[in-house]
Order: C-alpha cells, then sequence, then structure tokens
C-alpha cells in the first residue's frame, strides 16, 4: 500500500516530522517498506529561462545558451537539445551538481571550443521519465529561480507500507490516517460525505436484478447515473498522486474510482451508460461465457464467478476487473457509478482462477467497509461532478447493506492477563475509542461494539492486540518464564536422539552430511522402490522434484554425481532424514543411508602411501551400517545378514540387515544398470538403516551387571576349513560358538582363501577361536576334546571338512 | 683385611691374556657366549684349572686359590661388561634401521574428514538451548491435511493467507480429500495441543515446502516453531523467550529486540520480530548498530486454535512463535547463498560444516 505523505496529511491533522510518521506506522503494526524520496536527488536544480541561444561556432547540432537561472548573472550553456530555444522555461543543473539520470557529476566543460558552465536537463536525466527527445519545456509563468522540485510538488515522499491481510481497513489513505491519530501522531479530519441530492428524479439508472443463487455473493448493489459529464485527462493534482503510487492516470472517470480505492479503501466501477444496453442483472456466468476486461484479455468463465451483465452480455468482472465494451472513454457524457459489496471468498476464488491481481480483488477479498458502499459513492459522485461537472441522478440501492459491527464482552484485565501490559482502564478505553470502537463502561464486562470496518476484530483477544498495539507492545516487560521442574525432563525421544548420534556417527567415519530434497524425480522414485501415484505431488515445481522419496539414495547418488562431474572423485556422503511409503503420518520413517565412491573409507580418503588405495567396497557399507546401529543402541551383535536385498542393488554384493522378522536395513554395492541409468559413477556402494525399525530399550539400565574376568588365561586356537563358495561365513561362525558355549567367547575369521590346495568352488575359511577356562587351566586333553567337538559342530552345519 | 694380589703364575697370566682377547674379539652375543663357554664352562680353560685346586697342597692351595678364584671373577665381568657393549651397539643399529620420515603425511580419517551439515548443527544448537529453558522436543509428519495445516490453526477456508503459502498437493485421495505437503512446522502445535494436556513446553524443527523457487526461497526449507500453553505465560514472557534465546543462539551479550505487530491466522496479538544489527560491506552484524533486522513471527496462540484443540481460552493461554532454521544458520554463520544449502557440494559442506565431535552444549560453548 502505497500514499505520499501530502495525500495522509488530507486525513491526519498532524504537526509530527516524516521520521516519526515513520517510526509510528511501523510500532503499530503498518511496517513501513519502503520510502521513496524524488525530491532529493532533484533538490539543487532551479527553474531557468534560456535568455538567447545562438548556434555553436563548430558544431551544427549544438547550441550555445545563455541562462537565467535566478542567480542574478546569465551563464552560457552549451546544449545539443533540438527543442533549445531564447524564451524557453526549463530545468538547469549548476555545476558540481550530480545528474541522477545519467550517473554524472557535472563539471564546468568546453565542448568544441566553446565553455559550458551547466546543463538544461531533460526528463530523463532527472531520472522522472525515459523522455529524452529534449529538454524539459515547462510553462512560462513557471517561476525562474525557483527549486524545480517545489515548483513540480515533487517533495512530497512516497510511504510504502505492509499490510496484513487482517487490516484491509488500511488498504485506504484514510484507515493508516485513523490508526495514526489513535496512536498521537495527529488528529483525523472529520470526511466530508454528506448526500449528494439528485438534480431530479427523471434519470434513474437502469434496474439491477440481483440473480446469484447466493444472496452472500452480492449482499448490496448501490448505482448512480449522472450526465452532462465532460470526461478528459485529470487534473494535475490527481495525476501526481496516482503516479506518485504507480498508477497510470487513464481519464477522469477512471481515476476517480482508482483515487477512491485507494484513499478511502472504496472500489468502486464506471461503466459508459450509452454502451449499456438494458436492465443490469449481477448473476454468475454460464458456463464457458466469455468475457473482455479492461486489461485487453479475454477470460472464460465459469459458474462460480459472478458478473455484472446486460443485454449485450457481461460488462464486468464483479469486484475483480471491469469490461472493455461498456468502460468509458474519453467521449463518455452519461456514465454509471457502481458500489457494491461483493463476498470475499468467491471474489478470491475468482481472481485466483482467472489469474487476476487487481486493486479492487485485493481490496474486496480482504473486506471492505460495507456500510461505507452508499457514503462512498456520494463522495465518489461529488469528485465527478467537481472535475466533469453534470447532473447526478439519485441513487438506486437494491440488497441490503449488512450491519457487519459486532459486540464483545470484554473485562479490561484481558489486556494484563494476555499481554503483560500494565494500563488503566481509562487510557485503553479512549484507545479503543480513538480506533472507531463504542465502548460501554457501565457494563461488566465491558460492552465493546466494533467499527463496520474491522471485521477482522471477532474477540477478547483481537481488543487486547488493538490496545497494546497502539499503547505500545515496548511497554510490555520481558519476564522470565518459570521453571516447571528444577531439573529438565527427557527433552528427546528416543528417535530424536538417535537421529542426532547416527549423524554423528557416520560423519565420525568420514562421511560429509548432506541434506537433499524430500522429493525425487518419478523415474528415480520408482527405481528406489516408490513412485506410487499417491506420493505424486499435484502441483510439483520441476520434473526433477515430483515424487516424494521412498529411499535416501536416489538423492545422495545424484549428489555424489554432481560432486564427481565437479571433480572430486573420492567422496562419501550421508543423510539422515524421513522418507515415505505412504501419506499416513506412520507412513514416514527416519532414514539413515550413506554411499560412498572411490578411495573413500573410514581410514582416509584417496592415494596414501600407508596403503594400497582400493576403493571402498561393499564391507565399508556393511561396518558404516554396523557402526551406525551400535551408534545408537541397536543390537548390531545381534543383529542377522542375509544375501537379499531390494533391487536398486547389485544382487550378488548386497545384504539385508534382520531381527527376528524384521528388516532394519540393507547395504551393498548399488546395481550397476541402475547406476548407468542415472549417469552416476561405476561402482557405488551404500546403505539404508531405518531408525524406527530398530527396537527400542526394554528399560533403562542404570546399573550395570558385574563384571566377570577370569584370572586364568585365555587359550587360542586356529582351524581352517573347507567349504563351498555358497556357505555363509556366518553359519561357519555360528556353529563353531555354539560347539561349547561354556568355553569358546570369540570366534573370528581371520583368512578367507581360493587357490592351490582349495578344490574349485570351494574356499577355505580360516578362524581363530577363543577358549577361555572358567575354573581350572586347561589340559591339552581338554583341548583336544573342544577341537574335536568344534569341528564335528562346524562340519554338521555346513559340511566343511578340516582343511589338512 | 686387605691382602696383596697373588702374582699370577705366567701360564695363568697368558690364559687369561688370550680369553681377554677373545672377549674382545666377540661380535656379537653368540661369540661372546662361545668365549664364555670355553673359558668358563664346564669344560672350560679356567674351569679345567679350578679343577687342579683339589690336588694341590695346602701351601699351595693358599696361593693358587685365590688367583685361581680372582681369575675367574675378572673372566666373568669382562664377559658382562663385553655383553652390555654388544646389546648397547646392537639397540642403537636397529634404532638407526627403524628410522622413518616422520614428515610424512598420516590419514586422520572420519573425525578430521566427516562433517555436519549446518541444519543438523544449529538443529542441535536450538536443542540445547531450549533443553535448559525447559522444553522439550516435538516433532511431525511432512505430510500433512489440510486441517491441521491450515483449518485447526484458524485459516478459514479461502482465506488470503492461505494463498500466500504456495502449498503443495498431494493425489485426491477416494474420500476427495487431499494431503499436502506442510507450509509450517505449525501443524505440530496442534498435534501437541491434541495429545498433551498444558502445561506445554515444546520446539518443533522440521521440515516445510512451499512451491517457491528463487535467490532466497527454496521449494524446502526448515522451521522451528515454539509453543508455551499454561495458564499465565503472556506477552512479557515470549519477550523474554525470545530474548534469551537470541543471546545465547547469536552468542551476543545484548539482544535489542523489536516486537512489530503484525498477522497471523493463528495468533492473537501476532508480532514480527526484529533483532537489532549493523548492515556493512562485510555483512550483518547482529546485537549491535542501529538497524533493524526481521528473524521471526509470534504471538499469542489464537482463541480459536486454544478451541480447535479442545482447550478453554478463558483458563489456558500461551505463545507460538516459528522461524527459519536456514536463515538463522545463514545469519549465524554468514551462508550467502539459501541454495547452497541442498546441493551436497562437497566443497560447500567441507567449508560451512561442522566436525562431528563439535556437539553444541551450553557447558561448552554453542559455536567453540
Amino acid at each position: 500500500m502505497k500514499f505520499t505523505l501530502s495525500w495522509l496529511k488530507d486525513h491526519l491533522d498532524t504537526d509530527a516530522s516524516l521520521e516519526a510518521i515513520l517510526d509510528g506506522l511501523t510500532v503499530i503494526g503498518l511496517e513501513v517498506e519502503g520510502v521513496e524520496d524524488r525530491a532529493a536527488p532533484l533538490a539543487p536544480f532551479r527553474i531557468a529561462r534560456v535568455v538567447t541561444a545562438e548556434q555553436h561556432p563548430d558544431a551544427d547540432r549544438l547550441r550555445v545558451l545563455t541562462v537565467d537561472a535566478g542567480a542574478g548573472a546569465v551563464v552560457q550553456v552549451v546544449c545539443g537539445a533540438p527543442n533549445a530555444r531564447a524564451g524557453l522555461v526549463g530545468v538547469f543543473a549548476a555545476p558540481g551538481t550530480h545528474i541522477p539520470g545519467t550517473g554524472v557529476d557535472l563539471a564546468i566543460g568546453t565542448i568544441r571550443g566553446v565553455e559550458s558552465r551547466g546543463m538544461m536537463l531533460s526528463e530523463r536525466e532527472m531520472g522522472l521519465s525515459d523522455a529524452h527527445e529534449g529538454i524539459v519545456d515547462l510553462p512560462d509563468d513557471a517561476p525562474v529561480g525557483t527549486p524545480y522540485v517545489e515548483w513540480a510538488k515533487l517533495d512530497d515522499p512516497v510511504i510504502e507500507i505492509g499490510v496484513t491481510p487482517n487490516r484491509a481497513d488500511c488498504l485506504g489513505v484514510r484507515g493508516v490516517a485513523r490508526d495514526l491519530a489513535a496512536a498521537g501522531l495527529g488528529a483525523l479530519k472529520p470526511l466530508y460525505d454528506d448526500k449528494v441530492p439528485a438534480a431530479h428524479d427523471g434519470n434513474l439508472p437502469p434496474a439491477v436484478d440481483l440473480e446469484t443463487a447466493d444472496p452472500a455473493y452480492c449482499p448490496a448493489f448501490a448505482l448512480r447515473l449522472i450526465e452532462g459529464v465532460k470526461n478528459g485527462p485529470s487534473p494535475e493534482w490527481m495525476k501526481r498522486r496516482l503516479t506518485a503510487i504507480g498508477l497510470r492516470p487513464i481519464n477522469r472517470l477512471v481515476d476517480v474510482t482508482n483515487y477512491l480505492t485507494y484513499d478511502l479503501n472504496r472500489p468502486l466501477h464506471v461503466f459508459d451508460a450509452d454502451k449499456v444496453s438494458g436492465a443490469l442483472t449481477v448473476r454468475q456466468a454460464a458456463e464457458g461465457e466469455t468475457f473482455e476486461a479492461l486489461d485487453g484479455r479475454t477470460y472464460t468463465l465459469d459458474p462460480s464467478m459472478v458478473v455484472i451483465a446486460d443485454a449485450n452480455g457481461v460488462e464486468s468482472l464483479a469486484g475483480v476487473m471491469g469490461g472493455e465494451a461498456s468502460g468509458s472513454s474519453e467521449a463518455t457524457t452519461r456514465v454509471l457509478v457502481e458500489s457494491a459489496l461483493w463476498d470475499p471468498i468467491n471474489i478470491a476464488r475468482t481472481g485466483r482462477t482467472l489469474g487476476i491481481n487487481s486493486d479492487a480483488r485485493h481490496r474486496f477479498e480482504r473486506g471492505v467497509d460495507p456500510a461505507f458502499a452508499e457514503p462512498g459513492l456520494e463522495i465518489a459522485t461529488r469528485l465527478i461532478l467537481e472535475l466533469c461537472g453534470g447532473t447526478p441522478g439519485p441513487t438506486v440501492t437494491v440488497g441490503q447493506v449488512p450491519d457487519a459491527t459486532r459486540v464483545i464482552a470484554f473485562p479490561p484485565t484481558e489486556i494484563k492477563r494476555l499481554s503483560g501490559l500494565d494500563v488503566t482502564e481509562d487510557a485503553a478505553a479512549e484507545t479503543l475509542a480513538a480506533l472507531g470502537f463504542t465502548v460501554d463502561r457501565s457494563a461488566t464486562p465491558w460492552q465493546v461494539t466494533t467499527p463496520s470496518w474491522r471485521a477482522d476484530v471477532e474477540g477478547k483477544a483481537d481488543l487486547v492486540e488493538e490496545v497494546v498495539r497502539i499503547v505500545g507492545i515496548d511497554d510490555v516487560a520481558p519476564t522470565p518464564l518459570p521453571r516447571l521442574a528444577p531439573v529438565a525432563p527427557k527433552v528427546l525421544t528416543t528417535l530424536q536422539s538417535r537421529v542426532a548420534t547416527a549423524r554423528r556417527a557416520l560423519a565420525a567415519r568420514g562421511m560429509v552430511e548432506a541434506v537433499t530434497w524430500s522429493f525425487v524425480s518419478k523415474p528415480d522414485a520408482e527405481a528406489f522402490g516408490g513412485g506410487g501415484a499417491a506420493l505424486a505431488l499435484a502441483n510439483p515445481i520441476a520434473e526433477a522434484l515430483s515424487d516424494m522419496r521412498p529411499s535416501l539414495l536416489p538423492g545422495l547418488v545424484r549428489a555424489v554425481t554432481r560432486n564427481v562431474n565437479r571433480g572430486h572423485a573420492d567422496l562419501a556422503l550421508f543423510e539422515v532424514g524421513q522418507v515415505f511409503a505412504g501419506d499416513e503420518p506412520e507412513d514416514q520413517t527416519t532414514s539413515a543411508a550413506g554411499v560412498r565412491q572411490g578411495r573413500n573409507r573410514p581410514a582416509g580418503v584417496g592415494r596414501h602411501w600407508s596403503h594400497a588405495g582400493a576403493a571402498a567396497d561393499v564391507f565399508d557399507a556393511k561396518a558404516d551400517i554396523l557402526a551406525a546401529l551400535a551408534a545408537i543402541g541397536g543390537p548390531a551383535d545381534r543383529v542377522e545378514v542375509t544375501r537379499d536385498a531390494p533391487s536398486h542393488y547389485h544382487p550378488g554384493r548386497s545384504g539385508t540387515l534382520r531381527l527376528g522378522p524384521k528388516v532394519l536395513g540393507h547395504f551393498g554395492e548399488l546395481h550397476p544398470a541402475l547406476l548407468a541409468e542415472m549417469d552416476a559413477p561405476e561402482r557405488l556402494v551404500g546403505f539404508e538403516l531405518t531408525l524406527e525399525a530398530v527396537p527400542e530399550p526394554r528399560r533403562k539400565a542404570t546399573k550395570k551387571p558385574a563384571l566377570s574376568a577370569s584370572d586364568l588365561m585365555p587359550v587360542r586356537r586356529d582351524f581352517a576349513f573347507i567349504v563351498t563358495e555358497a556357505t555363509d561365513a556366518r553359519a561357519l561362525v555360528k556353529a563353531a560358538k555354539g560347539s561349547r558355549k561354556d568355553l569358546i567367547t570369540d570366534v573370528t575369521v581371520f583368512d578367507v582363501y581360493r587357490g592351490q590346495g582349495v578344490p574349485e568352488g570351494h574356499k577355505s575359511v580360516a578362524i581363530e577361536v577363543t577358549l577361555q577356562p572358567v575354573d581350572r587351566t586347561l589340559t591339552d586333553e581338554d583341548i583336544e576334546t573342544v577341537s574335536q567337538a568344534l569341528v564335528d559342530a562346524v562340519a554338521k552345519a555346513t559340511g566343511a571338512t578340516l582343511r589338512g | 683385611m686387605d691382602v696383596a694380589p697373588t702374582p699370577l703364575p705366567d701360564d695363568l697370566a697368558a690364559l687369561e691374556a688370550d680369553i681377554n682377547a677373545a672377549v674382545d674379539a666377540a661380535g656379537d652375543e653368540a661369540a661372546l657366549e662361545a668365549v664364555r663357554v670355553a673359558a668358563l664352562g664346564k669344560k672350560g680353560s679356567v674351569s679345567e684349572k679350578m679343577k687342579t685346586l683339589g690336588r694341590m697342597s695346602p701351601d699351595e692351595r693358599k696361593t693358587m686359590g685365590p688367583a685361581l678364584n680372582g681369575l675367574k671373577a675378572r673372566i666373568g665381568d669382562a664377559i658382562a661388561a663385553r655383553r652390555e657393549t654388544l646389546a648397547a651397539e646392537a639397540l642403537t643399529r636397529r634404532l638407526a634401521a627403524e628410522t622413518v620420515d616422520v614428515t610424512l603425511e598420516p590419514q586422520l580419517g572420519g573425525t578430521v574428514d566427516g562433517r555436519i551439515h549446518p541444519i543438523s548443527q544449529v538443529m542441535d544448537e536450538l536443542v540445547a538451548i531450549f533443553a535448559d529453558l525447559g522444553f522439550t522436543i516435538a516433532e511431525g509428519p511432512d505430510i500433512e491435511t489440510d486441517d491441521l495445516n491450515f483449518t485447526k490453526l484458524n485459516f478459514p477456508e479461502g482465506h488470503p493467507a492461505r494463498d500466500m503459502h504456495d502449498t503443495f498437493f498431494l493425489p485426491e485421495r477416494a474420500d476427495g480429500t487431499r494431503r499436502l505437503l506442510r507450509t509450517h512446522t505449525s501443524p505440530v502445535q496442534i498435534r501437541t495441543m491434541l495429545r498433551q494436556k498444558p502445561p506445554i513446553r515444546i520446539i518443533a524443527p522440521g521440515r516445510t515446502y512451499r512451491c517457491d523457487s528463487d535467490q532466497t526461497h527454496t521449494p524446502m526449507f526448515h522451521q522451528v516453531e515454539g509453543l508455551v500453553i499454561d495458564e499465565q505465560a503472556h506477552v512479557g514472557h515470549l519477550k523474554w523467550v525470545l530474548t534469551e534465546f537470541c543471546k545465547a543462539f547469536f552468542e551476543v551479550e545484548d539482544a535489542a529486540m523489536r516486537f512489530r505487530p503484525s498477522f497471523f491466522p493463528f495468533t492473537e496479538p501476532s508480532y514480527e520480530v526484529d533483532i537489532r544489527c549493523r548492515r556493512s560491506a562485510d555483512g550483518i552484524e547482529l546485537g549491535t548498530g542501529d538497524d533493524w533486522l526481521e528473524i521471526l513471527g509470534s504471538g499469542m496462540v489464537h482463541p480459536n486454535v486454544l478451541r480447535n484443540c479442545g482447550l478453554d481460552p478463558d483458563v489456558y493461554q500461551g505463545f507460538a512463535w516459528g522461524m527459519g532454521i536456514d536463515r538463522i544458520a545463514m545469519l549465524k554463520y554468514g551462508m550467502p547463498d539459501l541454495r547452497a544449502f541442498f546441493e551436497a557440494d562437497v566443497r560447500w559442506l567441507g567449508h560451512y560444516g561442522f566436525g562431528p565431535l563439535d556437539r553444541p552444549s551450553l557447558a561448552g560453548g554453542l559455536s567453540r
């Protein structure tokens, strides 16, 4: 919402400085978004008369002027403008001034041997417009020596405020003035809205029929005919104000409607009465009905939209935009002025559907003052008569202007209760009264009647806001929030703790955390187990961001690929975030996933003198997922690993982590065909762990069981078994461990060998077994017995034979 | 009683000289051991001489005994000394052989290479601060219902405030409703009030979505919501909580704040909150200067919202606020461009990211 300072002062009698007004606006909730002081850059330029104009001796297109800028002596100026002539009154820039349109600091110069001590300016050079055909040519009576901005009345700052959707009343300058007056920044001037009597009763407007299915679409419609008007360009003062706020002056009749829209928040429409045929009907549009609007575009309407139609068809899109056919022109002599009320929601929907953002829509959808529809029409009539002459007919209103006031029971103690502000009852009542509320303090609680223009004020809390807003939020003292408990309760849920811990654990393994979009492309969603219709956005912002992600991996693979394409070969990225299996809250789970590319392994990144520099492999991914699982308190030692995984993994180099029937996650090399499809690097390993699938600890173990540490030396023995390739190492280890649970405390695989001495299709798996004696040292015989039991158990479970 | 050393017979002197020469010549432990065995072993040259003592007359023994014992002791000492010398030489050789070039760079691995994204770091900072103020952390799903994202938050159907949210929608469901991606974290307020009786003190950090994309807007961003509901909480408490938060988060002594009346459908009164700042060519410095920077929106929870959650607004009251996590991260840590947060460029992450062990705590100073 824009207005100028002088415009504001039409409504506000104030001595306050511009600064005080700007501060006041922001403090009361009308945030100042900008102040444009058009005068400041033009302040040095004065009105000057060209006394003589001679041809430049050495340049055909230049003239040598002598200029009287009111400073006594004339100055010599070399000028190239075609319209430079003796007697012309224009705008003079003295040496040393800054020319806003060109950004140049003017100096005394010599042009083709002739000294030039200043410049006559074009509009473009002053930054006022793009006009540069010649220098500014002012009326002869413009006072020489006067600052140009003063004469042109440009010394009127343009103020732009942000108006929140609840404050429709401040979409008019008068509403802003009322708020400032209430805040002590002046007095609200009275508004002259007396009725303009009809010249005679003969010139009635056409009949208006309200035919909408829902009467709320148009509660009231006021119309007036004015005959004998003379249209034409608006006077300078009106053009100046409209231009200042960014509107294009068109003609007096149209400008009056625009002016009153901003001045009093009363959108109006004018029809050329001679172009209206028969009665007017306010009705819903027919399906497919078309309408050529004042913006020159043709819109196709539907029955949800309300129109004003005559015998020729749709003449206006109600409350949004008038029609081209019945618009006013310079030739208009009989004008119909409309002031109506429309349903905010219907207007909003129509504007949104058709993509029309007009000043009228903006105001009607936020809600105008219904009680002002008729006074607004009187004011419009008076202004039209003033500018265009003519004879007004009577105002005809159909429908019923609704009573928009509301009575709120308001105990003044609410102010302190909700805001903490200490304010006297007198001050609170005065503040409300200044804003237009009627306060009945004789009742308990107070009965406060809202003004018709404040539909946003619905209850006690709104009245508290009004008082605090005007009295000053700065008077509310910060008050420490009392503690609920001496020691804070458990702040994070188990899941939230796990998220934070998983991040730190994965980063501590050298991975870099990424935050990627929650949406991926449909092909990516499909490739990673998603892509269903329920999770495809109805209005995606881009094709690559169309579906809610089923997995974190596609985003990470894309991210790795972008980095590789930038020349970063060895990468490890992870993300901990939400993935979606459906649109219900329980379908959203939290995944911790990571991807490694190239020589990026937990020990370090890149080629290094200390090792062979192998690329990250499936076991790095397995280590990552198990480390993350262990870090969040999961049963990393009990988890089962099976040789299966979703189809986005390499079938021979991937696995699934299970706990009983529950799947905790997957790891492995990603499927090479999929990577090729995604233009990703050839080999990537990754993992994904579902944090919710990891069981919560049954209860908090604040006390640990006593440590049992034997004084007897443990004994270690090595065994090598030959098994088929298909045999799981894990099964072998499990069988070995289970063969003597009382003595065997650990079994680790320390070598896997294929080649000489091992039959084709087989492998040799070497294990180290740790035996912990319980009550006495083990004899050779004891160890022999245990070894035999172990070999038998492994053979039985896996078909293994001891390697000779 | 001092006894003058018995002079050795010539043959013994020659033997001693031979053995000493052999000891000196022994180049390693094994050679020295051979010399020892040859001299002092069971059949060693000295041992053989010792055996002759038994056949001697007492007088002869009186002189030869001490002579031979002295000889044996001296040779033993010489061998021990030689052994020490050899060990020292061997150690010196080993140390020389084991020398490496310690100027070579090792690999530091995980805790040095890994990075935490600034958004996660800032979320951890928020948790540390609000945990200290007695808040717990609440969460809600990204895919929300219209009811929880708008209606229960007092956004009337068709109200322009809904339009301003640029909402992403999911397809229409069988029942004619459609889910949406939450446009703010405020639905978590509703979920919390529906689930939990006051007193309530929560913050709710999370992802939010609006279909908007330009220099300063991304279709996905992060917000944190705060909610306090009890029977007393008023605007004064709101001012205190937000001031304390800003001081702690931005790590400044003074966080002068300006509360500007504003409008949000779900709060009444509503305030936008600015923090004092100084703008210069180097960027924005917070907590000082004479300019203001908007950082969050806040207000008293609207009576309709309380009612929608089954709370009587004449009994319960409280306040809520919401702010952009990405935005306060940019302000605190100086990233110039929001879009880079989601591009996963390892150069950016390496530069703006945090070490895995830099876990924020108030005890340790939030950001070291």
